[in-house]
């Protein structure tokens, strides 16, 4: 007995009739899973559509029976770590900004706490390593030479206030004269005692023309820089005698920071930082290498 | 009479435009009225050397030479977009790249748009424009609608490409992610864009066949509706009539709404809608199969169009939109995984029975992948609307790598495709000049893709996932800047698959060139429409 051989004849549909400039359609149904996924996804729809906030109504819209809500959600969730860091946050705006680094836990929530914050707001002038950008004007953090002062009590003055800004009155302030633009010394002056500068900070120099650079260093620059071209902390006057430059050391760019004077200016972070996150990011500055 | 009206008309554009470039406030402004004078006085003297000549149109013939200098633009404004592509992706892994001397001209945020419109609107607008004008005569047995209509559509066009791309690198912009054009630009696209609907449309009154093909739907439905997104998304009041500035008349999350409601069917009706109809005409053609299914066109279609238009505001989930608008996006845009497949489908299953042509034929190979890829980024899109999805991937590359294997993919693949199909019977030509050259140009279009879209993946969950990084006491722990410094890599990688998409294409200019300059012609035979 044998099977009856079934042959598969393959199945021709038919085309619709239609014809237009020789394309044909066929009459092929729609594929079946190609219908059940549709449909799938319409009753899904409908589903989500019930338990989230979705049909607009008059005023307002339907809530959506589980309650979901994204803004409830975030809300929450900074909620939640404030309630967990509320202690220890309460410690450190409590605690001596000296002292912080002498409680272990303090000190280690401040590192974290503070490279966050450093990471969000400071890196785009100061370089994510806090290198800064010699030549920019943006001052590395990471080296022990500082304009306004490296202790913590500095740092964090520096960061609550600002430098220079039109936004808060406690700002640090000083103005250097634009001695070129301001027509206080002549081209042949500035040369002078911009070399006078390359040999106090140990650079290639023109000799004789330092030495007549040396009495107009003297009258105009010693005020504020120093006899020695140590600098001044206090009105932020940089160091001129180290190889540590703000706005380039070379000969042009000293010429060109005398002619035309520098003027850095950095926010008053109060504004946008609680007082936790501004000691939290003082102490990780000053951890960072250079703190005194 | 006709020809002196064109005249006067034009003459009174080119005066007006001089007197605007005269009291312009803005530079960009006074560059687009001497582009817009300098157009007209050409158009002026073109129709001033035959006016009055009686011209005979052999209404039996289809107009097929708009359609060739379609066929030209879209290669080339293809080349320059691409190339404006590679250049931008240069200037994201090398910034030193935005040299001092091209700030404010040539840097990335002015060629950015340069490069969406040159690729979407300019390469896709005058594909879309091209095939129109191509499949409604052919499907309709009709010449074109309109007289000499067909060419203000195109000319008018280029203009707008013209005026919009030097408006951008001389700074107008109304800073709406692909509706950059400045106001007067949105009027002269509003012209332009009305006069195709009425060629398109006049061309499907006056057909031959009983039913309209299904292409048309979708052409129709494209035409229409990014009508009805141009003029809403674009409602602007002037600051003044001799300036590039204009202010919204939306503002704040409204106006994000209207935006992303405008962008998402630029992509859905431009983009999707548009180049089905493409697909519609040309894979069968090319394949010389009949379609899969005209139940599927059918509903697909309408299930298309009309869930297309609601998934807007994917774009804003986790924002000051409103949660309810956000669901209804996601859900829409869930729900529009099937329709979309629908076309994926119909595509590739016209193919049954002529499968080994992929073996033979570069042209049909191109057409697949480009349905492959229209069927993998209408998966990932509704996938990256989903909330819990976007809020990873939401402002990433990833964003980018689904846009390019869309835009790359799909409707490139697709374009290069119909251009490889019409230029040799335009041109009336025996086939193409090189096959070999089609099969480089696909592979190296395809590694490209693949490179680019890859690459794009890997840096954006990279990023996403960086970005979201806390610590135990739920501080960031990594900087902005450190995502931009992890990309390198993958930005380098993307570059070069942008560098191989481009040289494929600038293969297929040289091929379609030599098969113009080379080929032998067929025996004269116009293109006609077919008797009754």
């Amino acid at each position: 007995m044998c099977a009856k051989q079934v042959k598969k004849v393959p199945k021709q549909v038919e085309t619709t009739g239609h014809q237009w400039d020789g394309i044909e359609e066929l009459n092929n149904p729609m594929p079946r899973w190609w219908v059940w996924t549709f449909y799938a996804t319409i009753v899904w729809g409908i589903g989500y559509t019930v338990a989230y906030p979705a049909w607009p109504l008059i005023s307002g819209a339907t809530p959506g029976v589980i309650g979901a809500s994204t803004r409830a959600d975030v809300a929450a969730e900074i909620e939640r770590f404030d309630v967990a860091n509320a202690a220890i946050k309460q410690q450190l705006v409590a605690a001596d900004l000296n002292a912080i680094k002498d409680k272990p836990e303090l000190a280690s929530f401040a590192t974290n706490a503070g490279a966050a914050v450093f990471k969000t707001n400071c890196t785009t002038c100061h370089g994510s390593g806090a290198q800064g950008f010699e030549g920019k004007g943006y001052p590395s953090l990471i080296d022990d030479d500082w304009l306004w002062g490296g202790t913590m009590e500095d740092i964090h003055l520096t960061i609550t206030h600002g430098i220079r800004n039109t936004t808060d009155p406690d700002a640090r302030y000083s103005q250097m004269p634009a001695f070129g633009v301001d027509e206080l010394l002549d081209a042949t002056q500035i040369g002078q005692v911009s070399d006078y500068v390359l040999k106090i900070s140990g650079q290639e120099h023109d000799a004789a023309a330092a030495t007549a650079g040396a009495t107009i260093y003297a009258e105009n620059c010693a005020a504020c820089h120093m006899e020695d071209g140590s600098g001044d902390r206090v009105q932020g006057a940089p160091m001129l005698s180290d190889a540590i430059w703000l706005y380039g050391g070379s000969r042009e760019k000293i010429i060109a920071s005398v002619s035309t004077a520098r003027f850095g200016v950095m926010p008053d972070w109060n504004e946008r930082l609680s007082e936790d996150e501004i000691r939290a990011v003082a102490f990780y500055v000053h951890s960072l290498g250079g703190g005194e | 009479m006709w020809d002196y009206l064109k005249l006067a008309g034009l003459g009174v554009v080119a005066v007006c435009a001089a007197i605007a470039a005269n009291y312009a406030h803005d530079l960009a402004y006074m560059v687009n009225a001497i582009t817009v004078m300098l157009a007209a006085a050409i158009a002026f003297l073109w129709v001033l050397r035959t006016a009055g000549d009686v011209r005979v149109v052999n209404q039996n013939e289809y107009f097929d030479s708009v359609i060739r200098a379609g066929a030209i633009a879209t290669a080339f404004w293809g080349i320059v977009g691409f190339l404006v592509g590679v250049v931008i992706a240069s200037q994201l892994a090398f910034p030193q790249l935005n040299f001092e001397f091209l700030q404010g001209y040539g840097n990335f945020g002015r060629l950015r748009p340069l490069h969406t419109s040159a690729v979407i609107f300019a390469f896709g607008g005058n594909a879309l424009i091209m095939s129109a004008f191509y499949i409604v005569q052919r499907t309709s047995a009709a010449r074109l609608f309109g007289g000499s209509l067909g060419w203000f559509v195109f000319w008018g066009w280029q203009l707008v490409i013209v005026l919009a791309a030097s408006g951008y690198v001389l700074g107008a912009t109304q800073g709406k992610e692909y509706a950059e054009p400045v106001w007067y630009v949105d009027i002269l696209i509003t012209a332009v864009w009305v006069s195709f609907l009425v060629a398109f449309m006049g061309t499907l009154f006056k057909r031959k066949e009983p039913h309209i093909y299904v292409a048309n739907w979708f052409l129709l439905s494209m035409i229409l509706t990014v009508a009805m997104l141009h003029l809403v998304n674009n409602a602007a009041i002037p600051v003044s009539i001799f300036g590039s500035a204009q202010v919204q008349v939306y503002s704040g999350v409204q106006d994000a709404m209207v935006q992303w409601w405008y962008g998402h069917n630029a992509v859905g009706f431009f983009l999707t809608a548009g180049f089905l109809g493409m697909m519609y005409y040309f894979v069968p053609k090319q394949a010389e199969r009949p379609v899969y299914s005209y139940k599927l066109s059918i509903i697909h279609f309408w299930a298309l169009i009309f869930l297309y238009i609601w998934a807007g505001p994917h774009h804003l989930h986790y924002t000051a939109l409103p949660d309810w608008a956000s669901t209804l996006g996601m859900v829409f845009s869930v729900i529009l995984w099937m329709p979309s497949w629908g076309g994926m489908i119909n595509g590739l299953m016209t193919l049954s029975g002529a499968w080994d042509k992929l073996r033979t034929d570069p042209i049909i190979r191109m057409m697949v992948v480009s349905i492959g890829f229209y069927g993998m980024s209408t998966f990932e899109g509704p996938m990256m609307s989903i909330k819990a999805v976007n809020s990873l991937s939401h402002y990433t590359d990833w964003t980018i790598g689904h846009v390019h294997s869309g835009a790359l993919g799909w409707n490139g693949m697709i374009t290069f495709g119909v251009l490889y199909y019409l230029v040799p019977r335009l041109w009336n030509r025996e086939g193409l000049y090189s096959l070999k050259l089609v099969s480089w140009h696909f592979w190296l279009a395809t590694i490209g893709i693949v490179l680019y879209a890859s690459s794009m993946w890997v840096t954006g969950i990279m990023e996403g996932l960086m970005w979201r990084e806390v610590d135990a006491n739920g501080f960031l722990v990594n900087a902005f800047a450190d995502t931009v410094a992890a990309k390198f890599p993958m930005y380098v990688v993307r570059t070069l698959g942008g560098g191989l998409f481009l040289v494929g294409a600038v293969i297929m200019c040289w091929n379609l060139w030599m098969t113009v300059r080379a080929q032998p012609s067929k025996a004269t035979q116009h293109a006609f429409v077919p008797a009754e």
